[in-house]
């Protein structure tokens, strides 16, 4: 009875996209639920080149894994619903879910694949509500999707991979970028890209913050000030530079929505974004139907997104008799294989520490 | 009304694709869309800087650009609250700028059903 009921995945980004297609390619019904009119998350805002070995398509830029995961869903036949918001889940795996913000569905799942993302940070500081104030995705969602410039002069804060990656592709998109303000006393982005602002002569400041941003009725200037030990800014040190954008890139946040309504218990892990779902080896949550999978399981990359997804879907399609013992096995061992490889060096050791731990207290509970 | 902030030509994405266009109205006065494109962006490609006022008289433009923080509300055809980085636009689209959370009132002085 159960095997007939779809497998309902939340989330058509690259990690729900993935757990579709390794449950279609299972033989096991699947249901592919998107909020938004096109499927892909964020996948085509990145077109920067992604890293990790070949397996993990480095060297490919995000919009083309994008497009080759639509292809290969469209492909498979998948069940793909979008402009469709999941609203509500109910102890019996009841998926609300409301279409075209027009008619409403209940769908009985068998089992349930969150890969809801995440949402950016913001931060507040006076002024920060001045149009041209925005998070970092937002100027790469305007620049890179609709091809439009948000500003000309751009401030950028936090230097971690959003901050640098968009600081680079608003430059490419033809707007200056005066500086990258990191509260921290060091970088926190890769090298590679990095490097390519700093080759472009993009000034770096680190251990400031931006005290305030002013303007009449949109953003003018900003104001940026180093910071002591305990990141006050220090007034002495205070110089205003002229901008009309601000671009916040000071981290995301596990989207823990539907994961809380499912019951799912969490656990804070301030190096994946704070608090999020408690999940095992096969990224199943608390609740042993709901299985949670990408940034929603802890912020980290599209590519160790899209391997979680596998790793659901491959063990979904297996708890509802699609797959052999042997199969799945196998399956699971390569996908955390490739997995541990993106979790790698500087970065991805804390990630890789991070993810232990959460394994770890699953067991625990 | 010429200036526009769009990207003709990108280093990664190449020259812009062709796109049909239309006509958007923000308080009365046309404004060039791209057929598909988010309200939000068309405006920005215009030059618009301001979307709506708070109550309080605060200006307030996107902030997130994904409908999850609904910064970027205006009335469109009516409706005030719209959130206009997730709406697409459509030929003849009617555009107002909101004050605070805006009002229903004035479609029914002007007639429409």
């Amino acid at each position: 009875m159960e095997k007939h009921k779809p497998v309902v995945v939340v989330g058509a980004g690259p990690a729900g996209l993935c757990a579709a297609i390794e449950l279609k390619k299972a033989g096991a019904p699947v249901i592919l639920l998107d909020e938004n009119d096109k499927p892909g998350g964020q996948l085509f805002k990145q077109i920067h080149k992604f890293f990790g070995s070949r397996e993990h398509k480095a060297g490919t830029r995000g919009f083309t894994i994008g497009t080759s995961l639509l292809d290969e869903s469209l492909k498979l036949g998948i069940d793909v619903r979008l402009e469709t918001e999941v609203v509500g889940v109910d102890p019996g795996l009841r998926v609300w879910a409301v279409r075209q913000r027009a008619s409403s569905e209940l769908i009985e799942a068998s089992r349930l694949i969150l890969a809801t993302g995440a949402t950016e940070n913001a931060l507040s500081f006076p002024g920060w509500t001045l149009p041209g104030v925005m998070t970092a995705g937002c100027a790469q969602t305007l620049i890179n999707v609709y091809r439009v410039l948000p500003g000309k002069r751009v401030l950028i804060i936090g230097s971690g991979n959003v901050g640098v990656i968009v600081g680079y592709q608003l430059m490419q998109s033809g707007a200056e970028v005066v500086g990258i303000v990191e509260a921290l006393p060091s970088l926190g982005g890769y090298g590679v890209h990095t490097a390519k602002l700093a080759r472009a002569g993009v000034p770096f400041y680190t251990g400031t913050t931006v005290v305030r941003a002013e303007g009449v009725e949109s953003l003018e200037r900003a104001t940026i000030a180093q910071v002591d030990g305990s990141f006050k800014p220090i007034a002495s040190t205070e110089r205003t530079l002229d901008v009309d954008t601000i671009c916040l890139a000071v981290g995301l946040t596990p989207s823990l929505e539907l994961s809380s309504l499912a019951g799912c218990r969490t656990i804070y892990v301030p190096e994946l974004g704070g608090r999020m779902p408690l999940h095992d080896e096969y990224m199943r949550s608390s609740v042993q139907e709901v299985y949670v999978v990408g940034d929603t399981a802890g912020v980290e990359e599209a590519s160790t997104a899209m391997e979680e997804g596998r790793l659901a879907g491959v063990h979904a399609a297996w708890s509802l008799g699609y797959m052999s013992d042997d199969d799945m096995k196998e399956r699971v061992d390569e996908t955390k294989q490739r997995l541990n490889a993106l979790r790698q060096g500087v970065f991805g050791q804390k990630r890789f520490n991070a993810k232990a731990r959460i394994i770890q207290e699953s067991q625990l509970r | 009304m010429e200036r526009t902030n769009r990207v003709a030509d990108h280093v990664v994405l190449g020259p812009a694709p062709e796109v049909e266009e239309v006509c958007i109205y923000l308080d009365g006065k046309p404004i060039p869309a791209k057929k598909g494109e988010p309200v939000m962006s068309a405006l920005v490609a215009a030059g618009v800087t301001v979307f709506r006022h708070t109550a309080k008289g605060s200006p307030r433009r996107m902030f997130c650009g994904i409908g999850r923080c609904t910064d970027c509300v205006m009335k469109v055809d009516g409706v005030p609250g719209v959130r206009t980085c997730v709406t697409r636009v459509r030929d003849g689209m009617r555009v107002e700028r909101q004050e605070g959370k805006g009002s229903w009132a004035e479609e029914a002085a002007d007639g429409k059903a």
